[in-house]
């Protein structure tokens, strides 16, 4: 066991941890933020998609002393404390981006990421950025027109190919 | 997962150190050594993180060689690589965003997957690698499928690539793990033409010297048009694709990366 002190969504947290506690299992069983998802636990679906010092990572492959010092960012910490949703999570719920909603966190965090370095993407781009990131319900027509709304651009009615 | 514990020094030295106990390894970005250990087909008592180590990390530039720090991400590279643009270009089509923030050369290096994209780029690039105890050039380091020059516990420090006049990588993208099925990286240099070969071969990297003598005459798709595709008979053959395929993508792959660096 080993203590890490990390800031998740903005407060400080300090644990004891194994070497082998993943991210994923640190955040849902030791902080109980159940927000992050854990889909398939390889690395392929990114349901667990969460930020590490600004920069989006796959929790479920990478291990909580690794974090020790830095600043996580879950879904937990993406709405306003009185439960305003941010610009990302209003659009999803507008444009109709989830169905079952398993995949929601993962995709929210990935197009807060893209967001932040790319402000207004093209939708090529935006498809490009959420390789990494899978929908079961393959609502991902959805899911883009979402993150360019949540961009401030212009929605086509249908998204393309 | 077994159990173990994880340390992450801050020096190379204590990295070292911590490496010198029995059934330690290292760990960098973890995207393949993490699947690894969830599937009980490692061992170890204590995993070095080496992602603490400042000295492993930052793209440098000096006269005609970029210089990439073992622990430097992909996405590191895909930014901050502009020197070598065929370079970044690889770098920023690797697996996805975010293995890109956590994966590392000196770790892709290390593993050399027979799939992976940096092996070809360095063998590609007639590059250099450098570790904590010595340098070792590419067509020196890359032995075979997930084999290395690398002794124990040796770590990639740092590598080092000549920058080309031209280079560019093309890969022919396995959809699902987005490995290539086939890469093939192409650069034209001070010392002629390589190119390198990735996800094709038993042997893993190779290069495939007729191409290179072709296009030493003339670096046009063309010259390699004429050639015949390297044999299948030693190709990776899998549910994917069979030998002969491979080695008919590798053919393909090289005209279009030939054509991109032309670009």
């Amino acid at each position: 066991m080993a203590e890490v002190t990390m800031k998740v969504n903005g407060k400080s947290v300090t644990k004891s941890v194994k070497g082998n506690t993943l991210m994923t299992e640190f955040l849902r069983d030791e902080l109980r933020l159940t927000g992050t998802h854990v889909g398939c636990d390889t690395s392929q679906c990114g349901a667990c998609t969460i930020h590490v010092n600004g920069k989006q990572v796959k929790a479920c492959t990478m291990f909580a002393g690794e974090c020790d010092g830095a600043e996580i960012g879950t879904i937990e910490g993406q709405a306003a404390p009185d439960g305003t949703l941010n610009a990302i999570q209003a659009a999803f719920k507008e444009y109709h981006g989830l169905q079952c909603g398993f995949c929601t966190p993962g995709m929210v965090m990935a197009a807060s990421s893209l967001l932040k370095d790319n402000p207004k993407p093209t939708e090529a781009e935006v498809r490009h950025h959420l390789e990494g990131n899978i929908c079961r319900c393959t609502g991902y027509h959805n899911i883009v027109r979402a993150i360019l709304a949540a961009s401030g651009q212009d929605v086509p009615a249908v998204a393309a190919e | 997962m077994y159990s173990f514990d994880l340390v992450r020094p801050t020096s190379m030295e204590d990295a070292v150190a911590a490496l010198g106990q029995e059934d330690s390894q290292p760990l960098s970005g973890g995207q393949t050594l993490i699947p690894t250990l969830k599937q009980r087909l490692a061992m170890p008592s204590t995993l070095v993180s080496l992602s603490a180590i400042a000295e492993l990390k930052g793209v440098s530039v000096d006269g005609n060689t970029l210089t990439i720090g073992g622990g430097t991400t992909h996405a590191e590279v895909a930014a901050e690589a502009g020197a070598y643009p065929g370079l970044a270009a690889l770098a920023g089509q690797i697996g996805d965003p975010a293995v890109r923030n956590r994966g590392t050369i000196g770790g892709s290096l290390a593993n050399n997957d027979p799939s992976a994209c940096y092996p070809a780029a360095a063998l590609g690039s007639g590059a250099t690698i450098v570790t904590n105890t010595r340098e070792v050039a590419a067509d020196d380091y890359f032995q075979g499928m997930f084999a290395t020059a690398l002794e124990e516990n040796e770590i990639v420090t740092a590598v080092k690539f000549p920058i080309p006049e031209k280079a560019a990588y093309i890969k022919f993208q396995q959809p699902a793990s987005r490995f290539a099925l086939v890469g093939v990286f192409v650069s034209k240099g001070a010392d002629g033409v390589r190119v390198a070969v990735t996800g094709a071969s038993n042997d893993g990297v190779f290069r495939w010297s007729e191409a290179e003598e072709a296009l030493n005459g003339n670096f046009a798709a063309d010259a390699v048009e004429a050639l015949s595709a390297p044999s299948g008979a030693d190709m990776i053959s899998d549910l994917h694709g069979s030998g002969d395929y491979r080695a008919h993508l590798v053919k393909v792959m090289t005209k279009r990366a030939v054509a991109k660096a032309n670009g």
